[in-house]
């Protein structure tokens, strides 16, 4: 009798260890398979998306979204009366995106920044901010938006070379805002100007009307993600002659203010003088 | 007739709202919108997935109202009323693995039970827990990433692409590897269903009586465990497990079978003893 429940015992416990192994088993492989999926990073979201990695958790793939934004009524071709292709698309296997996301690729199908931005209220889980695209007056204000950042590359932009285009610069539902452009003397003929295409972060909401627009074979002008498209000075670098920024320091005075490195430590004659190896 | 009606009826709810979902894209209607991880009825009721909504809230993001009252509303609705009936009447890869049970019986390729030590039929159960806990550390709806279900529906309704791939993979498991393999064993989504639905009001009666033992119900039936009391018993299939497909109601010959409302059937069986 004793023996048996011994086993049994020891059967029920092997049992359970394999069960708990298995599951680790499959709940690695899941986490893994799951982290890889949701890893592509430049990705386009709607307007009002919230940060990418907040996005993926909220995002619960219902596709509301890219039904408005095909559904739309401005998007109805005035000549023939037919649907056009929405901008949003709803992420499937082989797009290398997070499975059933909506993202759109600016090439092929720009954000037309609608003013009642149809996209953003149908949003049930909040993976839409719509305060985000939201004015004081509490009215929806698409310029609000910042789906990503448009990108100039000088080497393959025409206009960089000489040759006169404007295309992005007139494309942009922010004309002289968002992409302004800058005149140069052009040195190599003596006589033209160089009109050069400048986007203005603080302004432009990444739509991609710009990158749907360039003439070139591929796009010299492409919105990316923010996040991907910004740089950061860091918060060590003030802006001396910028009164808001210097609140930043507060009110300390000059000789409080710490700045001795490695470097600065000796004084600078002995720091001439002698070899410093870091 | 009698023997695919109610086979017939799902058939016609699966693709009902398979193209009222199309239409809502495709036309602009405005019935049924969205997917089955959330969707607006009418263009005023939410609806959304109970199981895809904790997955959501798994990963500690403090989810839209829109869709907690929609979870609310569809739990409720398979909690008094419905039971697993999503598996059998909604969900589209039930016709995908429904083909494939039927053809397993065609080739004959299900005449021996295999007995799989550690794929059962608890192991969805173990699924729908574990694709929680792989939601909160990923940061992501776990069992989106990869659901069959959703992925089928949003191929109908936006494009397959290579989503396609998911759907023929169960068609290929169920039909030469396990036996109700995806939908009985191994779906989180069922899972979550066979726990809300297990009080629900729908119910299979079995009338003991008039059975004739031909069995018939136990080969079409997909989780046929739940019909235990087969030849035995007067009683309702409480099991959660069962889908109210309605499948064991077509094939019997001998009127044993049929849906009852809980209550009722309780009284009846009060009121013979």
């Amino acid at each position: 009798m004793a023996k048996s429940s011994d086993n049994s015992r020891r059967k029920f416990m092997a049992t359970t260890l394999q069960s708990v192994g298995l599951s680790a088993f499959v709940g690695v492989l899941w986490s893994g398979y799951s982290a890889e999926a949701k890893a592509a990073k430049l990705v386009l979201r709607p307007p009002g998306a919230l940060p990418e990695e907040d996005f993926l958790k909220a995002c619960i793939k219902c596709g509301l979204c890219a039904e408005a934004c095909v559904n739309r009524d401005s998007n109805v071709d005035q000549e023939t009366g037919e649907q056009r292709p929405g901008t949003l698309k709803m992420a499937k296997g082989g797009d290398h995106k997070l499975v059933g996301t909506p993202f759109f690729t600016p090439r092929d199908v720009p954000c037309y920044m609608c003013d009642d931005i149809p996209c953003v209220p149908v949003c049930p889980s909040g993976a839409l901010d719509e305060a985000s695209v939201t004015d004081e007056k509490g009215e929806l204000d698409i310029n609000k938006a910042r789906m990503g950042l448009a990108v100039v590359h000088k080497e393959s932009c025409v206009a960089f070379w000489g040759l006169q285009c404007d295309a992005c610069y007139r494309a942009c539902p922010l004309l002289d805002e968002a992409i302004s452009l800058e005149y140069q003397k052009n040195d190599r003929t003596g006589k033209h100007a160089f009109l050069l295409p400048v986007v203005h972060s603080d302004v432009c909401t990444g739509c991609g009307l710009c990158e749907k627009a360039c003439v070139t074979e591929k796009a010299a002008i492409f919105v990316l993600p923010t996040e991907y498209a910004t740089g950061k000075a860091g918060d060590h670098y003030v802006k001396g002659w910028d009164k808001k920024d210097q609140l930043r320091v507060g009110e300390r005075k000059m000789d409080e203010i710490e700045t001795k490195t490695k470097r600065s430590e000796k004084a600078p004659v002995d720091y001439l003088n002698k070899e410093i190896e870091y | 007739m009698k023997k695919i009606k109610y086979l017939l009826l799902r058939r016609f709810t699966q693709i009902g709202l398979l193209v009222l979902y199309f239409g809502a894209n495709a036309y602009g209607w405005n019935i049924l919108k969205g997917t089955f991880g959330s969707s607006v009825l009418f263009g005023v009721i939410p609806l959304a997935d109970p199981y895809t909504t904790l997955q959501v809230l798994a990963t500690g993001f403090v989810i839209g109202s829109d869709v907690l009252l929609g979870a609310a509303i569809i739990t409720l609705f398979y909690f008094v009323i419905g039971g697993r009936a999503f598996c059998s009447w909604v969900c589209p890869i039930n016709m995908v693995t429904d083909l494939a049970n039927w053809l397993r019986r065609v080739l004959k390729l299900d005449k021996e039970e295999v007995n799989y030590r550690f794929l059962k039929r608890s192991v969805r159960y173990w699924l729908m827990v574990l694709g929680l806990i792989v939601s909160a550390v990923v940061g992501v709806a776990a069992f989106e990433v990869l659901s069959p279900i959703t992925i089928m529906q949003r191929g109908i309704i936006f494009g397959f692409g290579a989503g396609i791939s998911v759907v023929i993979a169960i068609f290929l498991f169920d039909l030469f590897g396990v036996k109700n393999g995806w939908c009985g064993h191994v779906c989180p989504l069922g899972a979550a269903y066979s726990l809300i639905g297990q009080k629900s009001l729908i119910r299979v009666k079995h009338d003991h009586d008039a059975c004739t033992a031909c069995m018939e119900c136990k080969v079409v039936c997909p989780e046929n465990q739940v019909l235990w009391m087969i030849n035995k018993e007067s009683v309702s299939v409480t099991d959660g497990e069962c889908t109210n497909c309605g499948r064991c109601i077509d094939v019997c010959g001998d009127n044993a079978l049929g849906f009852s409302i809980r209550a009722m059937a309780q009284k009846q069986k009060e009121a013979a003893a």
